[in-house]
């Protein structure tokens, strides 16, 4: 039986052809590729209940001389009293069970950790409710106006950053492991002895990741948009731009990552060398204006601030492509200085 | 005569250990060249070199009339390589591999005939982690083949290799050489090199210590060795350095 083969495309086509065909072949990567976002957002609905009030949980030692305290806190809505021994007290602030002890006595003490942005709240509400109980007249009571319209709560801002940490881990790791194992096969080698051309080599599996950012980027937009009503301003187009100059520009990175070392300890200590301090700098699960100003222009020149900032101006502000031109350039720099820089220092024994 | 291989006075240390030492030797167009020694003795150093995937230290390197300074992307097209320890990717099909270096090739031949070439029609759609090892061998030598090349490199191309699957290989190289091909190969067996090699040459400890043909290296041993029995190349190589060519 003779079949006839299809012509042989262009060598950078079957080079990302050759990657996709591995990765679709490899049910671990495409498990975690997808689970990622699927775990990050299910964790953050059950963080973040749709309708919540946050809630104060204030410690009081059990006995009859704190009794009035607990009184007094018990009908305080959004507090939560907590009868705590002593002894347990520390150990329950530390832990987070509560947010705040308070000590009876005449004036009482609070007792709690000022660098906890929780139990400074708990000190604010403790302190109203126990000096109100004291009868302390109110000179006035403001109105309040309450903003929990989807699109400025705190889980709206979070998602298009899971969707960014999403990107950014998915390219690293896959290319830089990948690029680790080719070399340990000796494959680079004999691909060196080829007459491809390295550049093509390297932007393959660049190109080949962006195959699966579509469903990466839809799955968690779309559970945002559906459990938590997280609106959708920007438009398809300039989302898919964002996630692409993302790929794109951590396909580079992770490649130049991967572009000298010979073990997989040491592109996995690269890796997080190099995203875990971005979890944290670059404005994820916090403001990044929480940093002092002195190291603000390097956060902001960070890859991953780039990317969460564009994607949060594009999904929640109706950013267009012109809105976040200062970032895709960051990106765009992002991509273009690691790759030369991995073409140029690639290890191919 | 127009030669393939021309290389001359070759040098390559790493660090104090000197791989090769002063190696000379040509290569003919359309003949198979062994080049036959013991682990160690600097055989792939002195192939990865002509390969252009190493530099020398030393010494004048000339492959197919050009030099890898200036002439490096035309004459990666003309050569075919196959090395000692890659593996390709475990989860393409052989058809899949092939088809991925003949695209880096500007002319050669079709996946049904390299297939054809290495006898590997039925495994086509196989991932290569399916493949034995023997069918690995002669993947990785259909690749090799696939830019239709003057010149073909083989670093122990039947190392570790069953006898029927070496015999396979080895008629494989055959056909290539019909068709007017050049090889220089590489082992430490001496019944490969009587099988595939016009000329052999010996190296130890990276010089060359003879070469001749399999049959005049065999008949420089003298009367005596070749009246007790068919002498060989383990025996060539035994006179010449009063070792074996494995340690076994």
């Amino acid at each position: 039986m003779s079949i006839e083969s299809p012509p042989t495309h262009a060598p950078l086509v079957e080079l990302t052809l050759a990657r996709l065909r591995e990765f679709v072949r490899e049910p671990e990567a495409l498990f975690w590729t997808f689970l990622f976002p699927i775990v990050m957002s299910v964790a953050m609905a059950i963080a973040f209940p749709a309708s919540s009030g946050q809630t104060v949980r204030v410690g009081v030692a059990p006995g009859p001389e704190s009794a009035a305290l607990r009184q007094a806190l018990a009908s305080t809505p959004d507090v939560v009293v907590k009868e705590i021994p002593t002894d347990e007290q520390p150990r329950a602030l530390r832990n987070g069970d509560v947010h705040l002890i308070v000590v009876a006595g005449n004036p009482p003490a609070y007792r709690f950790d000022p660098m906890r942005e929780e139990s400074r709240l708990a000190r604010l509400v403790v302190d109203g409710a126990l000096k109100t109980a004291a009868g302390r007249a109110e000179p006035w009571k403001a109105t309040e106006e309450l903003v929990e319209i989807p699109g400025s709560r705190y889980v709206d801002w979070l998602i298009p950053a899971i969707i960014s940490l999403g990107i950014m881990n998915n390219s690293l790791w896959s290319i830089g492991f990948m690029t680790v194992q080719a070399r340990l096969r000796k494959l680079l080698k004999r691909l060196a002895a080829s007459p491809m051309r390295r550049r093509d080599f390297l932007m393959a599996p660049i190109l080949a990741r962006l195959a699966f950012l579509g469903p990466e980027v839809a799955v968690p937009l779309l559970f945002g948009a559906i459990a938590f009503g997280m609106p959708i301003h920007g438009g398809i187009l300039s989302i898919a731009v964002v996630a692409i100059a993302g790929a794109l520009m951590f396909g580079a990175i992770g490649m130049l990552m991967g572009s000298r070392v010979r073990t997989f300890e040491a592109i996995s200590g690269l890796m997080n060398l190099a995203s875990v301090p971005m979890w944290v700098l670059c404005g994820v699960f916090f403001s990044a204006s929480n940093f002092p100003d002195a190291v603000q222009p390097i956060i902001q020149l960070l890859p991953l601030t780039a990317l969460v900032d564009a994607m949060r101006a594009v999904v929640l502000e109706g950013s267009t492509i012109g809105g976040v031109w200062h970032e895709l350039a960051i990106m765009a720099s992002w991509t273009f200085l690691p790759f030369a820089l991995a073409l140029k220092i690639f290890r191919w024994r | 005569m127009e030669l393939a291989v021309r290389c001359q006075n070759l040098q390559k240390r790493y660090g104090d250990v000197v791989a090769v030492d002063g190696l000379s030797f040509e290569v003919r167009r359309g003949e198979c060249y062994g080049l036959l020694g013991p682990n160690g003795a600097g055989k792939t150093t002195t192939i990865e070199i002509l390969e252009g995937l190493l530099s020398p230290d030393g010494g004048d390197v000339d492959v197919l009339g050009c030099r890898w300074q200036t002439d490096e992307r035309q004459l990666r097209q003309r050569l075919g390589v196959q090395l000692q320890e890659s593996q390709f990717t475990d989860k393409l099909t052989v058809e899949e591999t092939l088809r991925l270096f003949r695209s880096f090739y500007d002319r050669g031949k079709t996946i049904d005939q390299l297939l054809g070439l290495v006898e590997l029609e039925s495994k086509r759609r196989s991932w290569v982690v399916k493949l034995s090892g023997g069918q690995r061998q002669r993947l990785s030598v259909a690749c090799a083949l696939a830019g239709d090349p003057d010149l073909l490199f083989l670093d122990e191309p039947t190392t570790g290799l069953d006898p029927q699957s070496r015999r396979q290989l080895w008629a494989v190289l055959a056909r290539f050489r019909e068709a007017g091909g050049t090889v220089l190969l590489t082992t430490h067996y001496m019944d490969e090199a009587e099988a595939l090699c016009d000329r052999v040459a010996i190296v130890d400890h990276g010089k060359l210590i003879a070469e001749d043909t399999p049959k005049g290296l065999v008949a420089s041993l003298g009367a005596p060795r070749v009246v007790v029995h068919q002498g060989t190349l383990e025996d060539v190589f035994m006179s010449l350095t009063g070792r074996h060519l494995r340690e076994e």
